[in-house]
């Protein structure tokens, strides 16, 4: 757990092993702001089946890239809102859920805060770094900041520069998948490490699966990032838990599945039908 | 030997790019422009994509910015944060490649809706890394397919700025940086008109008439008082780019993602 010293939040020394339902219930709570985040890579899609299997509702989803999993969370009606800054199918097209609850409401209307990039990343290093709100230099001539009232600007109290301004990102939970955690629950991510861990920090509760554990932590690979066990609630060991995308070291992206997608998603019943077969009536993945 | 529009605007994209560039990297025609760039005439060019990979060279094209080889062949990567902060946001970028569902003759472009915000004909992704990138690098070249419901008169909304609404808004705006100067289609090259503010067509591809680009634009294209004709792709250009379409046609098991 986070040490919160402004807060007073108590401090938890290790993070505790569990399995994915067990963590999924303690952790993940109706209304919660939830990031379940990913660029690509280690998107934590076991750990957002069991939110769905759960039937979590009322959630503010955040995250930069919503993809496949965020489609599935909107497309079954758990969604009130959606804080992103862009949301696709890399390299097939659209996310038909998202555009439909968009689009026409269904299966219920979905809120959208909607950002850049570099917003939603120095939202979260903010969020990190305990502070209220991020300041960058951003925004210029675009109309997102026309139609998202959480963009607001200031003028630099020494130079005078005009500079945006959002809030913070503070997820109340944020679940990540990544390479592996040693037997005291330090993680380690490697390849694109996104922004995992920037987002674990900025959360108030944190669960990370992994593909395996091991004895040591193996040094200096590939954009290696380690997270101390005690910043983490819980370690959940899945292996697989990023399929269909892909976690560096272990196996690739499952582009037939993406691919596929584009089509069960499109119609409303093939969808729910592929979501109950594949998603509510199969078991947690651990 | 021939070639189809969309390898002409490949290569006529990769051309604009030198070994001193230091290239933000967007996915699809961006991505392949940029690699066939790499592979050809600037084998110094440094290639970086928004997922935090640096200097990256990559043997096919990948399918995200976020994919797998990204990583493997790049001399480090960063987390996003970083990405966005110290090296885009930090002004280490020479040029960004941009592309979009719409853009205008002042090069704004469109990646969030067709129709009201509200209530949208048409949601689209969203700007993603875009509006920043439009800011923050040295400059910007924009390479898309060229037709009527994409070179429109008026973006439903501007995602990321070019030149603004009058062609002149950057320095109103304070941004210093260049912003688009170059805009690549299948069909001609356009560049910015400092006097008039608007992108005006400075070269016709091979077999490419006025008509045929007027046909495909939706304002009143204005033409260069001297209209180049674009030089046709060698054929060391367009080996280079069909054997990295079939690499990566051949990596992915599906069509190449440019």
């Amino acid at each position: 757990m986070t040490i919160f010293a402004h807060t007073g939040d108590e401090v938890r020394r290790g993070a505790k092993f569990m399995g994915l339902s067990e963590a999924i219930a303690e952790f993940v709570h109706d209304g919660d702001t939830i990031a379940m985040e990913g660029f690509t890579h280690l998107i934590p899609f076991a750990a957002g089946h069991e939110v769905i299997r759960q039937g979590k509702r009322d959630l503010t989803l955040m995250r930069m890239t919503p993809d496949i999993l965020y489609d599935q969370v909107i497309g079954m009606g758990l969604a009130r809102k959606l804080i992103f800054s862009w949301g696709g199918n890399p390299g097939v097209g659209s996310l038909h859920r998202f555009r439909d609850a968009v689009e026409n409401a269904w299966p219920q209307p979905l809120e959208i805060s909607e950002h850049s990039h570099a917003a939603m990343a120095n939202a979260y290093d903010a969020g990190a770094a305990g502070l209220p709100c991020a300041v960058f230099r951003g925004y210029l001539g675009s109309d997102l900041a026309q139609v998202n009232p959480d963009i607001k600007f200031i003028d630099c109290p020494f130079t005078g520069e005009k500079l945006a301004c959002v809030p913070a990102n503070r997820p109340d939970v944020a679940i990540i998948h990544a390479q592996r955690a040693d037997r005291e629950g330090n993680v380690q991510i490697e390849g694109i490490v996104g922004v995992q861990k920037t987002a674990v920090m900025a959360a108030g509760r944190s669960i990370v699966t992994v593909e395996e554990i091991v004895d040591q932590l193996p040094n200096g690979r590939d954009g290696s990032v380690i997270l101390p066990s005690w910043i983490i609630n819980a370690v959940v060991l899945v292996p697989g838990g990023a399929k269909p995308s892909y976690a560096h070291g272990f196996y690739d992206r499952d582009n037939a599945f993406y691919l596929g997608w584009e089509e069960i998603s499109r119609d409303r019943d093939k969808f729910a039908q592929w979501m109950k077969t594949n998603v509510l009536d199969a078991g947690a993945a651990s | 030997m021939s070639w189809t529009p969309a390898e002409m605007m490949t290569v006529a994209a990769a051309r604009a790019l030198s070994n001193h560039d230091v290239c933000f990297v967007g996915i699809g025609l961006p991505s392949a422009a940029c690699n066939l760039a790499r592979l050809t005439h600037a084998p110094g060019l440094t290639l970086i994509y928004e997922s935090g990979t640096i200097a990256t060279k990559p043997t096919v094209l990948p399918l995200s910015i976020g994919d797998g080889e990204l990583c493997e062949t790049a001399l480090t990567t960063v987390p996003v944060p970083e990405m966005f902060r110290y090296w885009l946001q930090g002004g280490r970028i020479s040029v960004g490649f941009l592309s979009g569902a719409q853009v205008d003759r002042y090069g704004n472009l469109n990646s969030t809706v067709i129709g009201p915000y509200a209530h949208p004909k048409v949601r689209l992704p969203g700007g993603g890394g875009a509006p920043e990138i439009a800011s923050s690098c040295g400059e910007i070249f924009i390479v898309m397919r060229q037709g009527k419901r994409t070179f429109v008169n008026e973006v439903d909304f501007v995602t990321s700025l070019g030149h603004g609404h009058t062609g002149t808004e950057r320095k109103s705006l304070g941004v210093k940086t260049k912003g688009p100067s170059l805009i690549v289609t299948d069909l001609c090259l356009m560049r910015r008109d400092p006097e008039m503010g608007e992108f005006v067509v400075v070269s016709l591809h091979p077999q490419v008439t006025r008509e045929q680009v007027q046909e495909q634009t939706g304002w009143p294209v204005r033409f260069a008082a001297q209209v180049d004709e674009t030089p046709a792709p060698s054929e060391a250009e367009l080996a280079a780019l069909r054997e990295l379409n079939e690499r990566t046609a051949r990596a992915h098991g599906n069509a190449p993602a440019a």
